[in-house]
C-alpha cells in the first residue's frame, strides 16, 4: 500500500524500508491480546506524560492506584465490587457492538435497571419478609425488564423510522437520570433526603462477608452475589453469540447486512430484539449495584459504568469471556482513581486507552514490515 | 413570564448549538462522523477559561479555544483517514480523551468565577428599536451572537456556491471520482475535521466566557455536544437549517427553566410550581425533543429521498473498488 522509504539528496540515505500492506491472510492468534496489552502499555505511558504535563506526579497516581486496587484482599475484593457493574455494561455493550449497533444508552439503562429493582422493594412487590430468593429474582427480573424497555425505545425508533441510535440512546441517558430524579427527591424521598429509605436486609444481595460466620477469612469482603450474576451472564452470552444460530444472525449482520438481508434474516427484528437484550444486561447491572452496593435508591449511583463499559468491550474485542478480564482492569482504575488528583485522570486514562486500542487495530489489519534498505 | 425574554435567552444558547452544529456539519460534508463533539466543546470551553482567567484576555481565550479543539480533532482524523478505523469508534474514543483532558487541566478552575473577563455584549443601534424581534435578536447579546447571523449564510454560501465548497462536497459524497479530479481527498478530509474542531471550540469557549461564564467540569456543556450531533441529522447538513434548530433548541432549553418560575400560565394554575419535582420532567424536555426531532428529520429525508453524504462513515482507500 504505502511505502516511506527515504528520498535521499545528500550521500545519507535512511537505512531502513517501512514497508505497510493489508494483511491477506488471517493474523495469528496471539496478535490481537499482545496488541491489546501494548496498546494499554502505550496508553499509561502516554498517560503519564499528561499527568506530569499537568503539573501531577504520575509515578505517585500510578502506585496509588494499584496499591489501593489490588494491594491486599480487602480492596480486590472492591476492586470486584466496581468490576461486577462493569462487565454486565461491557456485556450488553458487546452484543450490540457485535451488530454494529452502537448503543451508547447502557447509562441509562443501567439507571432504569435499578429504578426497577428498587420498584419490588419501595413499592412493594414483594412483601417486607419475602425470602431473600425471591429478593434475587423478582428484583433481577424487573431490572432487566426495566433496562430492556429503555433499550426498546431507541430501538423500535432505529427498526421504525430509522433514527440515528446513537444520538437517540444518549439522550435517553440524560431523560433516565432525570426520571430517576423524580423519585428520589419526590415519591420515595426519605424525609426530605434526596434517597430512600434503606432496604430491609433480607432484600440485599448476599455477600462474601456473610460467610464470616463459618470462615472467617471472608469478614468484611464486599464482593455480592452480583459476581456470579455476572459472570452466569457472561458465559451465557459467549455461548449465544459464538453457537448459536441467533449468535451466527447477529454477526453476519454485524459483518455484512446486505449479505445478511439475502439469507433471508430480519435485521429490523434483530435491531429491537438485540437492543432489549442489551438494554437487559445494562439493567440487570443497576439492579446488581442497588441491591449489592448501595441499598437505597438514591441519585449518582454511577460513575460513568455504561460509558466505560464502551471501552471494555472494545478492549475485549466483544468478547464476552475476555469482557470479564477487562472489566476488573477499570474496575481497579475507578476504585482507586477516586482519591487521585486532579479528579479527571481516571477518565484521561479511560480515553487514551481507548484511543491507543484503535490505533493498535492498524497493526492487525495492516502488515508493516521493516527491511533493511539495500544499496542499489 | 416574558416570551421576548425567552425567546432572546434561546438565540444566545442556540448560538452555542449553532457553532457545534455547523462544525459538525463541514465535517460530515467531507465524509467523517466526529462523534467527539461534547469533548472538542469542553476542550473549547476549558482551554478559554483558563487563558482568560491567565491572560484577561477574553478574546485569547477564543483563539486558543478553537486551536486547542482544532488540534484534538486531529487526533480522530488521524485514526479514521490515515489508519482508517471506525469513524463511531474513535468519536468515542475522542470524546472520553477530550473530556479527560479538560477535567485534568481543568481542575481549579470552578473557584475563579467573577474575576476572569467575558465576551462583550451590546445591542445593534437601531435593529433593537424593531418592535419584538429587536427585543429578540439584537438587544443586549454577546458579540458571539451577533458572529453567528453573519457565519450562517457565509457558511451555506461557502457550501454551496464556491469552488473549495464544491470540493468538500466532492469529497463526502463520492470520494474516488474527487480523486481522479485531482482533489486531495485525504488533505481535504483531514481540513474539515479541523474546522470542525475549530467550531466546536468556539462553541465552548462562547459558552465559558459569555452565555454561562464558567467552568462547571462536565455540566458545562451537559449534553449539548450530542445534541448539536442530532441537530445536523435534523438541519440535513444544511447550515441555515441548523441555525434554525439550534434556536429553537436554545429557547426550549431556556423555556424548561422559566416555566417553573409564576404560579399561573395563560391562567390555569402552574403544577411545576406546585410540585417543584414535576421539574424533573421538564428537565427531559430537550433531550426529548432531540429524538422527535430525529425522527421529523430521517421521515422527512426519507420521504425527499435526502440522505446523508454518500460516503460519510467510509475510510477512502486509493485504488479499491466502491467509494
Amino acid at each position: 500500500m504505502a511505502d516511506f522509504s527515504s528520498k535521499s539528496t545528500s550521500g545519507w540515505k535512511f537505512p531502513f524500508r517501512i514497508k505497510i500492506e493489508n494483511r491477506v491472510d488471517n493474523p495469528p492468534r496471539w496478535l490481537s491480546p499482545v496488541l491489546s496489552l501494548a496498546a494499554v502499555v502505550v496508553a499509561l505511558l502516554i498517560g503519564a506524560l499528561v499527568i506530569w504535563l499537568g503539573g501531577g506526579k504520575p509515578w505517585a497516581a500510578y502506585t496509588h492506584i494499584a496499591k489501593y486496587s489490588l494491594g491486599s484482599v480487602g480492596v480486590l475484593s472492591d476492586t470486584m465490587v466496581k468490576a461486577i457493574p462493569l462487565m454486565l455494561v461491557g456485556l450488553a455493550c458487546s452484543i450490540a457492538f457485535r451488530m454494529k449497533l452502537w448503543n451508547i444508552g447502557a447509562e441509562g439503562q443501567f439507571y432504569l435497571g435499578a429504578f426497577g429493582a428498587s420498584l419490588v422493594v419501595l413499592l412493594p412487590i414483594l412483601p417486607m419478609e419475602a425470602p431473600k430468593w425471591q429478593f434475587i429474582l423478582v428484583t433481577a427480573l424487573f431490572g432487566m425488564i426495566l433496562g430492556a424497555a429503555w433499550g426498546f425505545i431507541p430501538g423500535f425508533l432505529k427498526a421504525r423510522y430509522n433514527v440515528n441510535e446513537i444520538i437517540s440512546t444518549l439522550m435517553m441517558n440524560y431523560i433516565a437520570i432525570e426520571w430517576n430524579n423524580y423519585f428520589i427527591y419526590g415519591v420515595w424521598s426519605e424525609s426530605g433526603f434526596q434517597m430512600s429509605r434503606m432496604f430491609q436486609r433480607n432484600a440485599w444481595l448476599p455477600r462474601l462477608s456473610d460467610l464470616a460466620k463459618r470462615w472467617p477469612f471472608f469478614g468484611g469482603l464486599t464482593t455480592h452475589f452480583g459476581l456470579v450474576l455476572a459472570i452466569v451472564a457472561a458465559i451465557i452470552l459467549w455461548l449465544v453469540l459464538s453457537k448459536s444460530k441467533w449468535g451466527y444472525e447477529i454477526r453476519l449482520i454485524g459483518d455484512n447486512p446486505r449479505a445478511a438481508e439475502y439469507a433471508g434474516i430480519s435485521i429490523k427484528k434483530n435491531i429491537v430484539l438485540v437492543m432489549m437484550v442489551s438494554g437487559a444486561l445494562a439493567g440487570l447491572a443497576g439492579m446488581s449495584e442497588i441491591m449489592g452496593v448501595v441499598h437505597r435508591f438514591q441519585g449518582a449511583i454511577s460513575p460513568g459504568y455504561g460509558y466505560t463499559g464502551i471501552i471494555i468491550a472494545w478492549l475485549a474485542k466483544l468478547n464476552p469471556l475476555a469482557v470479564i478480564l477487562a472489566s476488573i482492569l477499570f474496575g481497579a482504575l475507578i476504585l482507586a482513581g477516586r482519591e487521585v488528583q486532579p479528579a479527571g485522570i481516571p477518565t484521561l486514562i479511560q480515553g487514551v486507552i481507548m484511543v491507543a486500542l484503535i490505533a493498535s487495530d492498524f497493526f492487525y489489519r495492516n502488515r508493516v514490515s521493516i527491511t533493511r534498505q539495500v544499496e542499489d | 413570564m416574558n416570551f421576548v425574554l425567552i425567546l432572546a435567552s434561546g438565540v444566545a444558547t442556540g448560538t452555542v448549538l449553532l457553532y457545534a452544529t455547523v462544525g459538525e456539519i463541514f465535517s460530515e460534508r467531507s465524509g467523517i462522523l466526529n462523534l467527539g463533539v461534547e469533548g472538542m466543546m469542553l476542550i473549547g470551553a476549558m482551554s478559554a477559561y483558563k487563558t482568560a482567567a491567565a491572560t484577561g484576555n477574553a478574546w485569547l481565550g477564543l483563539l486558543v479555544a478553537m486551536l486547542a479543539a482544532g488540534l484534538i480533532s486531529q487526533i480522530h482524523a488521524f485514526i479514521t483517514i490515515t489508519l482508517q478505523a471506525d469513524q463511531v469508534i474513535s468519536g468515542l474514543a475522542l470524546n472520553f480523551l477530550a473530556t479527560g483532558i479538560s477535567l485534568v487541566l481543568g481542575e481549579g478552575l470552578t473557584s475563579l468565577r467573577d474575576v476572569v473577563p467575558q465576551l462583550p455584549k451590546f445591542s445593534i443601534p437601531g435593529l433593537a428599536q424593531i418592535p419584538w424581534l429587536g427585543g429578540i435578536f439584537f438587544h443586549n447579546h454577546s458579540i458571539m451572537v451577533y458572529i453567528g447571523y453573519l457565519f450562517i449564510p457565509l457558511a451555506w454560501y461557502f457550501i454551496n456556491r464556491t469552488r473549495p465548497g464544491m470540493h468538500l462536497r466532492a469529497v463526502g459524497e463520492y470520494p474516488a471520482a474527487a480523486d481522479t479530479l485531482g482533489i486531495r481527498v485525504y488533505f481535504q478530509r483531514y481540513l474539515y475535521v479541523f474546522v470542525g474542531g475549530l467550531l466546536a471550540g468556539l462553541g465552548g469557549a462562547t459558552i465559558s466566557l459569555s452565555i454561562s461564564p464558567g467552568w462547571f467540569g462536565g455540566l458545562t456543556t451537559a449534553g449539548q455536544g450530542w445534541i448539536a450531533i442530532g441537530l445536523v441529522i435534523f438541519a440535513q447538513w444544511n447550515p441555515v437549517r441548523a441555525a434554525f434548530g439550534g434556536f429553537t433548541f436554545g429557547a426550549l432549553r431556556r423555556l424548561v427553566l422559566d416555566l417553573q418560575g409564576p404560579a399561573t400560565i395563560l391562567g390555569l394554575s402552574n403544577p411545576f410550581y406546585f410540585n417543584v419535582n414535576y421539574g424533573f420532567f421538564l428537565k427531559m424536555l430537550p433531550y426529548i425533543f432531540t429524538v422527535l426531532f430525529l425522527v421529523i428529520g430521517s421521515r422527512e429525508a426519507n420521504r425527499k429521498r435526502i440522505g446523508s453524504p454518500a460516503a460519510l462513515g467510509l475510510p477512502y482507500i486509493r485504488g479499491q473498488r466502491g467509494l
